[in-house]
C-alpha cells in the first residue's frame, strides 16, 4: 500500500525533503536491533510505500512537488538529487514564475482553478504509479500564499477525484510572533476549508519545534533546516511501518487507514496533535538508556497535561477520580477523543499499557477500548533504541486555535488588508462564513 | 522567476538610477563566479547576443553575452542622460531606452506632467510595451524621481499614471526624494504636493526618502572612518555608501554617497525575489503584508549596518546590534522616529548567515518598546535571503507602515500653504486695486456729469419760464425729477466728495495699505 505525497508552497517542498531523507536513511541503516527477516521485512515495507522502483536503481520518491515560483523546487530536487540515496522524479513538479504572495485568495481563486488540471494530472500519474493506492498525504503552511490558498483547493480536487481515498492534512502552525502578517487571515480561511474536504488534520507547531530544538537537541542557532528535521523525524515515527493490533504476523498494509480509523470517529473532531518521546541530539544517543515505563509516563502526563516535550511537564495536572462527575473536570486537563500509541524498539511485547485505557481520559461517549489503541514494533527507527510516539485527537489544539481566531477576528473588525483579498474574488460574507465553521469547533472541543 | 523593468525620470532619478545599475552589476558579479547568465541576473538584466547587432533575441541561458538593463530613462534635459551614456556603463543601455529633450522642465510640475506628458506619451508607451515584451513574466515597476523638480515629480508621475493604465496588473514601487525644508528649488512644494496626490491615486507602494537623513549617515560614515576608534578599521568595500571599484584615484561627484544608500535599498529590497533563501519573500508579498488599506502606503525604510568593521568573528552582540540599529532614529531614511508613533506594520528583511532563532529572539526584544496598532499586535513579516550584500556578512532592511510619517507630510503641506497664501493674498490686493481705480474713474465720470448738468439747469434757469414749463411736462418730468433727486443728494462737487468720502475713500485707504504692505512683502 502506498502513500502519495503532494508537497504545497516553500514550507510544504522543505519538509516533504526532509521527511523522504529521514524515511531514506531509517530505511538503508542497519541499526534495526532485530532480526534480519524482521529487518528486510520493514525495509520492503517501507520502501513500497514511499518510493517507487525507477530504471536507474535510484528509488525515486512517491512525491509531487507544487509551488508558484521555482526557486525553492529546483533547489529540493537537486539536493535530493545529490543525496546519491533517493530522488524525486524528474517530471513529478508544478511551478510556475510569479508566486502568490501569501495572498489566500490568490492561492485559492486565481492559481487554483488556473492549474488545475496540470497538477491533478501529476498525481493521477504518481497514484497509477502505486499498485495499491494507500492515500494521499498532503504537507502545507498555513501562513502563506500557496501553501494555505492553492492547497486548499487540491484538497478539494483530491477529494473530488478520489472520494474513497483517505487524505490526510499535514499543517504547519505559524510562529505566535509572526511571520506574515495576514497569517491569521490564512489560517482561518485555510482551516475552515480543509475541515470540509479532509480525512484529519495532522498539526505542528513552529513555536513547539522550536522550542524542542532549543532545549531538548540543545542547537544553538536554530535554522528551518533543524526544525524541519525535527519535525520529519516525528512524521517517519508514525509513518513508517509498525504491526498494528489485529493485523497478524505481517506489517500493516494500510496505514492512513488504520490511523484515521480509531482516530477520527466523528466528523466534528478532526485535528490530530503529534508528541514524540524521547528527542535528543544525535551524539547523546549513544550515552543514554531509556526504559519502557519510564518513557510511558512521562508519554501520559504529557497527554493529561498538554505539554509539548519531555521537559517541563507540569506533573500536578492529574485526572480527575471516578468520583467527581464528568462536568466538574479541572481546566488544564486534556480530554481525549481517541489515542494511538506507536512504540519501536528492543522488548516492545512486555510493555504495559493500561494507564492509557484509564476512563477518566475520554469522553464520556466513547468506550475506551475503542478509543486507544497500540501499534508495536520491534524494528527501532532512526538509531533511538526504544521511541514512542503519540498521536492524540484531543484538545491539544484549542488553544491555539482559539488564540489564531481571535487575532484574526480582530483584525477583521477593523478590515483592515480586506481590500487585498477581495481583489481576488473572496467577499466578506465568505469570511463571516469560515469564523462561523471555526467558532462551532473550538465550542465542541471545549465541550468535550 | 519575474523580471522588474527600473524607469528613472528626471536628474534625480537618473543619478540615483545609475548608481542602483552600478551596484546590482557589482553585486551579482560577486555572486555569480561562472559567468552563466542564471535566473537572479535575469530579473533586471537582459543578455544579448552581440554578434547579430544590437537587435538580437535574448539569450536565455548560458554564459553572459553582453547584458543590457530593463530600465527605461527619461530626462527632459540631456545633461545627465549624457554622463550616463559616456561613463563607464555606456553599455548597459540601448540607445533605445532613451527618452529626452533638450529644454528641461523648468521645476514646474505642470510643464513635466501636461505638456511633456502629451508630447512624449505615445513614445513612452511604446518603449515600455518593447520591455515589457522581453520580460517573461514582469512583476513589478519600479520608478525613482525626486518630489521637488519638475521632470521628476511632473512627468514622472505621468508615467505612473500610464502604467497603471497600461499594465494594471505589475506592481508599482516608487522611490520618491522628498526635498529638504532648506531646498533651492523655490517651487518645490507646489511639485511636490501635486506629485502626492498622483503618488495617493496610482502607486502600489511608495519609498518616501529625504536628503537630510541621506547626508546626516554620509557624515555619521566620515566621523567612522576619520576617528579610527579603538584602532579598528572599516572595510572600504562593505559601505553603505560606497561604489564599485573603489574610485580612488576618480572624485566622486558630491551625491555619489547619497545615492548608493538608496540603490543599496533597492538591491535590499529585491535581493530575496532575486536569490534563494529559507524564508522567501517576494515584492508582492511586501505590497501585501504592510499595505492595510489602500491609500496608506507609504513606508519607512532603514538599512543597517552602514558599515562592517573589520574583525572576522562577528559575535551574536552585532547581531542584536544591528536589529536594534533598524528602529533608531538614526538609521532612517527619513527624519522621523518611529519608535515614537504607532505602527501598522513592520518588515525585516535579513540577508546573509542569519537564522530564524536570531530572528525570533530579536523580534521578542524589540518587541516591547514599540507600539503596535491594536488590532495588528504581532505585526511582523520576515524574510531570509541566504546571499549577503557584498563586503557584509548579513544585513537587514526593516520597512515599517508607521504614522510617524505624519510630521514629514504636515510639513510639506505647511509650506506649500506659506507659498499658496501668499499667492492668495496678492491676487485679492491686485484685484482690490483694480476695483479702486473703476470706482475713482467712475466718480471722475459722476462728477463731471454733474458739471455738465449744473451748466444745463444754468441755461435753462437762463432761458426762463418757457423753458421750465416745458420741462415740467412730458417725459422730461421723469429727466427732471431724476435730475432733482441727484441734485437733491449732491449738487455740487463738494456734495459729490462728500459721496465719494462715504464709501469709496476707505476702500482706497485700505489699497494703499495694502499696497504698503506687499512691498514689503509682510503679507
Amino acid at each position: 500500500m502506498s502513500i502519495v505525497t503532494v508537497q504545497l508552497g516553500q514550507c510544504g517542498n522543505q519538509i516533504g525533503h526532509e521527511v523522504f531523507s529521514a524515511l531514506c536513511s531509517d530505511i538503508c541503516g542497519t541499526h534495526g536491533l532485530c532480526s534480519k527477516e524482521e529487518n528486510e521485512s520493514y525495509q520492503e515495507s517501507s520502501k513500497e510505500r514511499f518510493f517507487s522502483q525507477e530504471e536507474s536503481g535510484v528509488p525515486a520518491a512517491r512525491a509531487v512537488l507544487v509551488d508558484m515560483e521555482p526557486k525553492v523546487i529546483s533547489q529540493t530536487l537537486s539536493r535530493a538529487a545529490s543525496s546519491g540515496h533517493w530522488k524525486y522524479n524528474s517530471h513529478s513538479h508544478f511551478c510556475q514564475k510569479q508566486g502568490s504572495g501569501n495572498n489566500w485568495a490568490n492561492g485559492y481563486f486565481v492559481h487554483g482553478p488556473r492549474h488545475k488540471e496540470a497538477i491533478m494530472e501529476l498525481v493521477q500519474k504518481e497514484a497509477e504509479k502505486c499498485d495499491r493506492l494507500g492515500g494521499f498525504f498532503t504537507i502545507m503552511s498555513m501562513a502563506g500564499g500557496t501553501g494555505s490558498g492553492l492547497g486548499a483547493f487540491v484538497t478539494q480536487c483530491l477529494r473530488d477525484a478520489f472520494p474513497t481515498s483517505f487524505l490526510l492534512n499535514h499543517v504547519i502552525w505559524p510562529y505566535g510572533t509572526g511571520e506574515v502578517i495576514v497569517q491569521n487571515y490564512n489560517s482561518v480561511l485555510t482551516l475552515s476549508h480543509l475541515y470540509h474536504s479532509s480525512d484529519a488534520l495532522l498539526v505542528h507547531e513552529n513555536d513547539v519545534i522550536h522550542k524542542i530544538c532549543a532545549q531538548l537537541m540543545n542547537i544553538k542557532q536554530i535554522s528551518f533546516r533543524d526544525v524541519n528535521q525535527v519535525i520529519a523525524h516525528q512524521l517517519g515515527s508514525v509513518f513508517q511501518p509498525t504491526h498494528t493490533a489485529g493485523g497478524g504476523s505481517g506489517y500493516s498494509r494500510n496505514p492512513l487507514g488504520d490511523l484515521l480509523e480509531p482516530l477520527v470517529p466523528h466528523p466534528e473532531f478532526r485535528l490530530l496533535g503529534l508528541r514524540n518521546i524521547p528527542q535528543m541530539p544525535e551524539s547523546s544517543l549513544a550515552f543514554s538508556s531509556f526504559s519502557w515505563p519510564g518513557l510511558l509516563k512521562h508519554l501520559r502526563q504529557i497527554l493529561i497535561a498538554k505539554a509539548h516535550m519531555e521537559e517541563g511537564i507540569d506533573w500536578q495536572v492529574r485526572p480527575p477520580g471516578s468520583s467527581i462527575p464528568s462536568t466538574n473536570k479541572p481546566l488544564h486537563f486534556n480530554t481525549s477523543i481517541a489515542n494511538l500509541v506507536i512504540l519501536r524498539g528492543k522488548d516492545v511485547h512486555s510493555v504495559d499499557l493500561g494507564n492509557f485505557q484509564d476512563p477518566s481520559l475520554y469522553t464520556s461517549w466513547l468506550n475506551p477500548q475503542d478509543a486507544f489503541n497500540a501499534w508495536k514494533t520491534p524494528r527501532a527507527f532512526n538509531k533511538y533504541e526504544k521511541s514512542a510516539a503519540l498521536v492524540s485527537n484531543s484538545q491539544f489544539l484549542l488553544k491555539p486555535l482559539d488564540c489564531i481566531v481571535g487575532k484574526a477576528w480582530n483584525m477583521f473588525a477593523s478590515k483592515a488588508y480586506l481590500h487585498q483579498y477581495t481583489k481576488f474574488g473572496i467577499q466578506e460574507e465568505d469570511f463571516l462564513d469560515c469564523f462561523t465553521t471555526l467558532e462551532q469547533v473550538i465550542s465542541s472541543y471545549t465541550n468535550l | 522567476m519575474t523580471q522588474s523593468v527600473v524607469v528613472q525620470v528626471g536628474q534625480c532619478g537618473n543619478q540615483v538610477g545609475c548608481r542602483f545599475w552600478d551596484l546590482a552589476l557589482r553585486e551579482h558579479a560577486a555572486v555569480n563566479k561562472k559567468g552563466i547568465y542564471d535566473e537572479a541576473l535575469s530579473s533586471f538584466f537582459r543578455n544579448i547576443d552581440t554578434r547579430s547587432g544590437g537587435n538580437g533575441p535574448d539569450v536565455y541561458k548560458g554564459k553572459i553575452c553582453s547584458l543590457k538593463a530593463r530600465a527605461l530613462l527619461i530626462d527632459m534635459e540631456e545633461g545627465v542622460v549624457n554622463e550616463i551614456l559616456q561613463g563607464p556603463l555606456r553599455d548597459v543601455f540601448d540607445s533605445k531606452q532613451l527618452i529626452t529633450d533638450v529644454s528641461g522642465s523648468g521645476n514646474n510640475w505642470a510643464v513635466g506632467h501636461k505638456v511633456y506628458g502629451c508630447r512624449y506619451r505615445e513614445n513612452i508607451v511604446e518603449k515600455l510595451r518593447k520591455a515589457a515584451e522581453h520580460c517573461d513574466c514582469l512583476q513589478c515597476f519600479f520608478i525613482i524621481h525626486s518630489m521637488g523638480g519638475g521632470t521628476g515629480s511632473g512627468l514622472g508621475t505621468f508615467v505612473l499614471n500610464l502604467l497603471e493604465e497600461e499594465f494594471p496588473e505589475v506592481y508599482r514601487f516608487v522611490t520618491s526624494v522628498y526635498p529638504s525644508g532648506e531646498d533651492d528649488v523655490i517651487t518645490s512644494p507646489y511639485n511636490s504636493v501635486l506629485a502626492m496626490k498622483e503618488l495617493n491615486e496610482h502607486a502600489d507602494c511608495v519609498l518616501p526618502i529625504e536628503n537630510e537623513s541621506l547626508f546626516e549617515i554620509v557624515n555619521k560614515i566620515h566621523q567612522m572612518i576619520n576617528s579610527g576608534k579603538l584602532g579598528s578599521t572599516v572595510k572600504q568595500n562593505s559601505l553603505v555608501t560606497s561604489s564599485s571599484g573603489s574610485a580612488k584615484t576618480l572624485q566622486e561627484k558630491p551625491f555619489d554617497a547619497m545615492n548608493n544608500i538608496v540603490a543599496n535599498l533597492l538591491l535590499n529590497l529585491t535581493s530575496s525575489a532575486r536569490f534563494e533563501g529559507s524564508l522567501n519573500m517576494d515584492l508582492n508579498e511586501i505590497s501585501m503584508n504592510l499595505v492595510p488599506f489602500p491609500r496608506l502606503h507609504y513606508l519607512v525604510s532603514s538599512l543597517t549596518p552602514l558599515y562592517t568593521l573589520a574583525d572576522v568573528n562577528v559575535p551574536s552582540r552585532r547581531l542584536d546590534q544591528m536589529f536594534s540599529d533598524a528602529f533608531s532614529r538614526d538609521h532612517q531614511l527619513i527624519q522621523a522616529d518611529p519608535k515614537r508613533s504607532l505602527y501598522l506594520a513592520c518588515a525585516l528583511l535579513v540577508r546573509g548567515n542569519v537564522q530564524v532563532s536570531d530572528l525570533r529572539r530579536n523580534i521578542e526584544r524589540l518587541k516591547p518598546s514599540l507600539h503596535f496598532v491594536s488590532w495588528n499586535q504581532e505585526g511582523w513579516k520576515t524574510g531570509l535571503c541566504s546571499v549577503p550584500p557584498v563586503g557584509h556578512s548579513h544585513s537587514l532592511l526593516a520597512l515599517a507602515n508607521n504614522t510617524c510619517v505624519k510630521p514629514t507630510f504636515i510639513e510639506l503641506k505647511d509650506r506649500f500653504m506659506k507659498l499658496y497664501k501668499k499667492k492668495k493674498q496678492s491676487i485679492i490686493i491686485i484685484i482690490i486695486i483694480i476695483i479702486i481705480i473703476i470706482i475713482i474713474i467712475r466718480n471722475l465720470a459722476i462728477c463731471q456729469q454733474y458739471e455738465v448738468m449744473w451748466f444745463e439747469s444754468d441755461i435753462m434757469f437762463q432761458n426762463g419760464d418757457k423753458a421750465c414749463d416745458q420741462w415740467r411736462t412730458g417725459n422730461a418730468l421723469c429727466e427732471l425729477a431724476n435730475w432733482s433727486d441727484m441734485n437733491n443728494d449732491s449738487q455740487s462737487w463738494e456734495t459729490g466728495e462728500r459721496y465719494f468720502c462715504r464709501i469709496d475713500y476707505p476702500l482706497v485707504l485700505y489699497g494703499v495699505f495694502c499696497w504698503n504692505r506687499l512691498e514689503n512683502m509682510e503679507l
